[in-house]
């Protein structure tokens, strides 16, 4: 049974230049869709994705990129909200376009980040008052 | 005459602030928030609930610029007299006494390149220092003095806690405005601006009250809120020490004399040793400037019927008007274009122009609620008097503008 993970790959500079996206198709047989990416040669870089296979395809993918002095957050996305930061005020709503920020309860109007719709387009940074949304680099 | 009086006395039932007391400090008062009050004298009736409600709490959560406090540092070996101050690269005010100084909400971080990049990121800033410095933490003084034989010294760098101050007095002279704007952009560009990041061509609309929990919107004629009011500003013990600037009591109001545009405002002092963080947060607003956002809570003494009835206002029956941050607002044209209850705005969407805009706000409802219970329960609890207001607000106070004549000839 095949199963997804969300995973963010940290490159350092020396990283950068390996076709490592390529690898995890061609070699562990694995399914990629990429929410974000900044992977220029010569700089670090990251790459958000989600990579879809059978378990032991995705443990023997994390074995080798682990050789690669890369960093993998697991199910960890780009974005970081602060729970303890959040005021619950809403400015972050309007611009959030998927909903990942919402109000939970239309009664106590407290806010809620579903991290699973979060795209990752960082919208809400600028826009949080009280800096509880934070880039994870 | 006077029979008229007494047999109007004997219908309608008043209490006094000292009755009202006397039942909280013996831990009997019936205290409801400006939420429970609503259904409350629905389900009894006002009269009924007018003789069992003796307190109602109200509330509000969300950017207040007009604060700051006075530190006093206390003073060093061989003494100073302070005429330059920056708290973690924040100026200060220092043109008082010796090591008294006022740190203000808005002051930018030293350097900081505010709009020079636009849109400016306003990290960090006075609301911040204030932000640190109630959580406890350290932060960094720098001083400097022309020096003086009295005071000889010139200059001083160390890290102090609020805990080494002598006082830390917060006195904020306008929070707590009764009604508030709501925003919009009707250009084709984003702007930033104090009431957030607003979109092109009315894609968004913010506003910022906490509408029914709201103290001034619970208390809309100022019958019971005056100078001397006890408030919880932050977790403390605070008071209404006048009224706040830019207080406008002419103005134009709803039916049920509710404003429908900004009105009443409070200037309030607390003590800063006993807040509580979680109430006085450092805010950014990207391509604005910085400021703090602050908990306050307001309880309001039922002493007749009417002020109960004021106290079950709700989100439908209070009004804000529309405002073009984009052009009206600055040039101050005085043009608006339209009118929205917080029901509707608290829906999310409304329909303005034609065009179905999604609103947002500034002001956290959620912490304005959790500020009504907490006050609720300190003044159940026994341990919140309330004290009556030693003066009035001006009730027909209209506002001024700045008319730029040049300089006299
Ligand atoms: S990064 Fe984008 S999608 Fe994710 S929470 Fe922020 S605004 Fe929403
Ligand atoms: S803008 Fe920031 S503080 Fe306000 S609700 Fe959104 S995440 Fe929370």
């Amino acid at each position: 049974m095949s199963i997804t993970k969300k995973i963010y790959l940290y490159f350092p500079k020396s990283e950068t230049e390996k076709p490592i996206v390529y690898q995890l198709v061609k070699d562990f047989n694995l399914i990629i869709n990429i929410f974000r990416a900044k992977v220029t040669p010569e700089e670090e870089g990251y790459l958000s994705l989600d990579v879809t296979g059978q378990e032991a395809d995705i443990e023997r993918a994390f074995a080798y990129l682990s050789t690669l002095e890369v960093v993998i957050h697991v199910g960890n996305k780009g974005l970081r909200w602060d729970a303890e930061r959040c005021t619950h005020c809403g400015a972050c709503v309007v611009h959030c376009p998927t909903g990942a920020l919402a109000f939970a309860d239309t009664a106590t109007r407290r806010l809620a980040f579903t991290e699973d719709v979060c795209v990752e387009c960082h919208a809400c940074i600028p826009a949080c008052p009280f800096g509880a949304c934070s880039s994870s680099f | 005459m006077i029979f008229v009086i007494l047999f109007a006395g004997t219908r309608t039932m008043s209490k006094s602030y000292q009755s009202i007391n006397e039942k909280i400090a013996a831990g009997k008062a019936v205290v409801l928030t400006a939420e429970e009050v609503i259904d409350y004298v629905d389900r009894k009736g006002l009269e009924a609930a007018a003789k069992e409600v003796d307190v109602v709490t109200t509330a509000t959560f969300g950017p207040m610029c007009s604060s700051g406090c006075f530190l006093n540092f206390g003073h060093s070996k061989p003494k100073m007299r302070i005429t330059e101050a920056w708290i973690n690269d924040v100026q200060a005010y220092c043109g008082i006494a010796a090591v008294d100084v006022y740190l203000g909400a808005t002051q930018l971080r030293h350097n900081d390149p505010a709009n020079m990049y636009h849109p400016g990121e306003f990290r960090y800033g006075g609301g911040h220092v204030i932000e640190e410095l109630v959580a406890g933490k350290k932060v960094q003084l720098f001083a400097l003095s022309y020096g003086t034989e009295d005071y000889p010294r010139r200059e001083i760098r160390t890290m102090v806690a609020i805990d080494d101050l002598n006082q830390a007095i917060m006195v904020n002279p306008r929070n707590c405005y009764q009604n508030y704007n709501v925003a919009v952009n009707l250009s084709d560009k984003r702007i930033y601006t104090y009431m957030g990041i607003l979109k092109a061509r009315l894609r968004s609309m913010t506003y910022s009250s906490a509408g029914q929990l709201s103290p001034l919107l619970n208390d809309p004629l100022y019958q019971t809120i005056g100078v001397g009011s006890s408030v919880w500003l932050a977790g403390a013990r605070g008071l209404v020490y006048s009224q706040g600037t830019q207080h406008t009591s002419l103005v134009e109001r709803s039916e049920n004399d509710v404003p429908v545009e900004g009105a009443g405002t409070l200037a309030l002092s607390a003590n800063m040793k006993e807040m509580l963080p979680e109430f006085v947060r450092g805010v950014s607003l990207q391509g604005y400037g910085v400021s703090l956002a602050l908990g306050v809570g307001v309880p309001i003494p039922i002493l007749n019927v009417d002020i109960l009835r004021r106290t079950t206002v709700r989100d439908s029956e209070i009004y804000a008007t529309v405002m073009d941050y984009s052009e009206d607002y600055p040039q101050k044209t005085g043009k608006t274009l339209g009118r929205f209850s917080y029901a509707e705005l608290r829906s999310g969407q409304v329909e303005l122009l034609g065009k179905k805009v999604p609103v947002t706000s500034l002001s956290s409802y959620y912490k304005a609620l959790r500020i009504c219970e907490l006050l609720k329960a300190e003044i159940q609890s026994g341990s919140f008097l309330l004290s009556e207001p030693s003066q009035p607000l001006p009730a027909a106070q209209a506002m001024r503008g700045l008319e730029c004549v040049g300089p006299e000839r």
